[in-house]
């Protein structure tokens, strides 16, 4: 009985991976290799201060005193760092000023991906959404700047941003992940090369979407951005990041860095769709995805939301966080993370409860297919001055077939009395009662399995907005999608 | 013919439960399946439904003068054949709605029909909600999901006029109904039936066959039918038990 289960799921669950195109584009690379040198290389190539010069060369000395966490339910090759490209941006003529001057084939990359670099081609009933778009190293394009602007509101690379608002950069860089923190945020500290910057000044809310999409083009190189968001007080923004990769047999690697800031009674909401190259069916290729994510809220009653949907790369390592300062903040973490095959996914959440009255929720769902493995790890911590704090963590998993893997691994450490932590987990599988009740209604089993699974994360998804919760229905479809019969 | 079942053996983890069924069923006709707890009714439905755990060892079945042998489970219900669960399982976090667009839609696909717009397909959705007297806040929910006995038994129906299936087997259907979602149920079999379609209907209660008037009704004993006759053998049954005919197949 179980047995035949499984084999649909098995079929099903072969899907392949829709973005794996390559661009055929000039690119500039760095020299192979990590030194001093590549570090100094891609400092001068962006043309840095001599501030950041300095805060990646205390990184990066600081990194080869570390080695790779190990802590992880998680396999990983030895990477080989002198085999791997730091910087690979792809040639431009000339400083961009319009759209017409961004490399055509770039733009027709985007489109494929369905990513709307032009501010003038709105989708009709679609609110607008300002997007950065970065490629391998560098951002290429940065929509809807001057509008927003407007609003006193900066949304720019973060190249940009060291340029022209470096005090920012200055004060905020590494206030919220230092480069002491752990193995790979050392190591984006040092040869990180792009990605976004945002900063809501305070009582503004920012009047579209924002969004950041990640592409990794070349061969041999790995992406190192860094993401910065500000949001003084009042403040609210909603902010969103998706990425893709192309088809290839090596791992590739990506180490991000993600922080943000909110201010008294400001609101941050950060929703990532992450759907880098996961490998082939026997585990072969894919993103090595270690990304260091995490949030302060500084201010009382600020409000901090991290929603994931992670389906992409063979090896996820990533526990966006929130540390809550401020009294009365609120910390949210919701997760959909997909497994299939052989990718290996170790994620979840830190909820620092540190301000009087700070509320934390946690929501994760992990759906495992093929010979995968998904853990879920997550830390709630809350210290002997935060009285009155409250988490509540749910963390589900979703079995397909029985060669995979779900673990849960929930650290919880409450230093007071007045606090109330509390944690459900469930396991559970398609069973073949739901597949049969479904495909009788003439629904294949394929769909069927995008219909529950997509039933099953719906709490998660409600989360996301509009703009993408269609896109990540779709996705997680996808990502289990195979041939059936 | 519609329907033809000939000397149907079937079995589950190699237990044998069908042992030899033979059954007719025209269009247009209802029929009643009767018989004691655990002689294979539910199994019959699943079997026709084309359910993989069960083996079918021997015997076949001819839907449209066709063998469903090898006929997937969802190219079956495409096809028109509807199983009303005895049992309906829950399917947390997927709308009826969602559910059902999914389904029509599938369907109309297999019959080279494009989806139906939004517009259409919520018209349809409450003209078969007034059939089946379910309320609005039914649909908006998960499939089942909290659903009582009698809501589920009701879900199966609307579902069923949603589909507009050509042979539907209903299993159970009015078990664990009170005397109005009864009626309401046999109501909309009954608004649904048509020269060209045809129900069989498994039930326990003759109480059932006063609301739906079968053309024939069976007993299912052990795997095989040991009798058939008019709707008088459901009084009949309902007056003496299955003891008689235990008896008479020894
Ligand atoms: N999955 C299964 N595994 C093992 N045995 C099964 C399975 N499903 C059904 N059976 C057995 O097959 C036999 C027939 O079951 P079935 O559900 O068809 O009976 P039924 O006539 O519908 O009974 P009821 O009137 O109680 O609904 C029973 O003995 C049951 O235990
Ligand atoms: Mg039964």
């Amino acid at each position: 009985m179980e047995s035949e289960a499984t084999k649909i799921l098995d079929e099903v669950t072969q899907g392949d991976y829709k973005y794996g195109f390559v661009t055929e584009i000039e690119t500039e690379f760095a020299p192979t290799g990590l030194s001093e040198d590549t570090v100094r290389y891609i400092s001068a190539k962006k043309n840095e201060p001599e501030f950041l010069l300095q805060f990646r060369l205390k990184a990066y000395r600081h990194w080869l005193t570390m080695s790779q966490p190990e802590w992880a339910h998680l396999k990983i090759d030895p990477i080989n760092f002198q085999d791997i490209i730091f910087y690979a941006a792809p040639k431009k003529k000339k400083e961009l000023s319009s759209l017409d001057e961004v490399d055509p084939e770039l733009l027709a990359t985007f489109n494929k991906l369905g990513i709307s670099l032009d501010e003038q081609k709105k989708l009709t009933g679609v609110a607008s959404v300002a997007v950065d778009a970065v490629i391998d190293s560098v951002s290429v394009k940065t929509t809807f700047s001057e509008t927003l602007s407007k609003h006193g509101i900066i949304f720019c690379s973060f190249s940009e941003a060291v340029q022209n608002h470096p005090d920012l950069v200055k004060q905020y860089m590494g206030s919220v992940v230092p480069y002491t923190d752990n193995y790979f945020a050392a190591l984006n500290s040092a040869v990180f090369s792009d990605g976004s910057f945002c900063y809501i000044p305070k009582g503004v809310r920012c009047p579209m979407e924002l969004s950041t999409y990640f592409r990794i083009n070349a061969a041999n190189t790995g992406q190192f951005e860094r993401t910065l968001i500000v949001a003084e007080e009042g403040a609210y923004v909603s902010y969103m990041e998706g990425c893709t990769a192309p088809q290839r047999d090596e791992n590739q690697l990506h180490a991000a860095i993600v922080e943000i800031v909110a201010m008294k009674d400001a609101e941050v909401k950060y929703s990532t769709v992450q759907n880098w190259y996961p490998g082939d069916k026997n585990g072969i290729g894919g993103i090595y995805n270690f990304v260091t994510k995490r949030g302060i809220c500084k201010g009382s009653h600020s409000k901090i939301s991290w929603t994931q949907v992670e389906t992409g790369s063979a090896i996820t390592w990533k526990y966006p966080s929130c540390i809550l300062l401020g009294d009365n903040s609120v910390g949210e973490f919701y997760s959909v993370a997909v497994t299939n095959n052989h990718q290996q996914a170790d994620t979840g959440t830190k909820m620092m409860h540190l301000g009087k009255n700070t509320r934390s929720t946690i929501i994760s769902k992990g759906i495992s297919a093929g010979k995968s493995n998904n853990s879920y790890r997550g830390l709630v911590r809350i210290s002997k001055n935060a009285a009155n704090s409250r988490n509540y963590s749910q963390c589900d998993s979703l079995l397909l077939g029985a060669k995979c893997g779900a673990h849960t691994y929930p650290y919880i450490q409450v230093d007071n009395r007045s606090s109330i932590v509390e944690h459900e987990a469930t396991t559970s599988k398609i069973s073949e009662d739901q597949l049969f009740y479904c495909q009788q209604r003439g629904i294949s089993a394929e769909s069927a399995i995008g219909l529950i699974v997509n039933g099953y994360a719906k709490e998660v998804l409600k989360q996301l907005p509009m703009e993408f919760a269609v896109e990540a229905q779709k996705l997680l479809s996808i990502s289990l999608e195979g041939s059936v019969g | 013919m519609l329907l033809q079942i000939k000397n149907l053996h079937a079995s589950i983890n190699g237990k044998e439960i069908l042992k030899g069924v033979d059954l007719d069923v025209r269009e247009g006709e209802v029929h009643a399946i009767m018989g004691p707890n655990g002689t294979g009714k539910s199994t019959l439905a699943s079997v026709i439904a084309g359910r993989e755990v069960f083996e079918v060892t021997a015997g076949e079945i001819l839907y449209k003068g066709k063998d469903l042998h090898k006929l997937s489970i969802e190219d079956r219900a495409r096809e028109g054949i509807f199983l009303g669960f005895q049992y309906p399982v829950e399917i947390p976090g997927v709308s009826i709605t969602n559910f059902m667009r999914t389904a029509v839609n599938e369907i109309r696909k297999f019959k080279g029909l494009d989806p139906l717009p939004g517009g259409d397909f919520l018209r349809l959705m409450e003209e078969k909600k007034r059939l089946v007297e379910i309320t609005s806040n039914l649909t908006n929910r998960s499939v089942n999901e909290g659903f009582s006995g009698g809501e589920k038994k009701k879900n199966e129906i609307f579902q069923m006029a949603m589909l507009e299936p050509v042979l539907a087997i209903l299993d159970e259907t009015d078990s664990g109904l009170d005397i109005d979602a009864l009626r309401i149920v046999a109501n909309g079999v009954n608004k649904l039936r048509r020269p060209d379609n045809a129900f069989v209907v498994i039930t326990h209660y003759q109480r059932l066959l006063d609301y739906i008037i079968p053309d024939f009704v069976h007993v299912l004993f052990e795997g095989r039918i040991v009798k058939s006759g008019g709707k008088e053998l459901a009084l009949e049954l309902e007056e003496k038990g299955y003891d008689w005919i235990k008896k008479e197949q020894e």
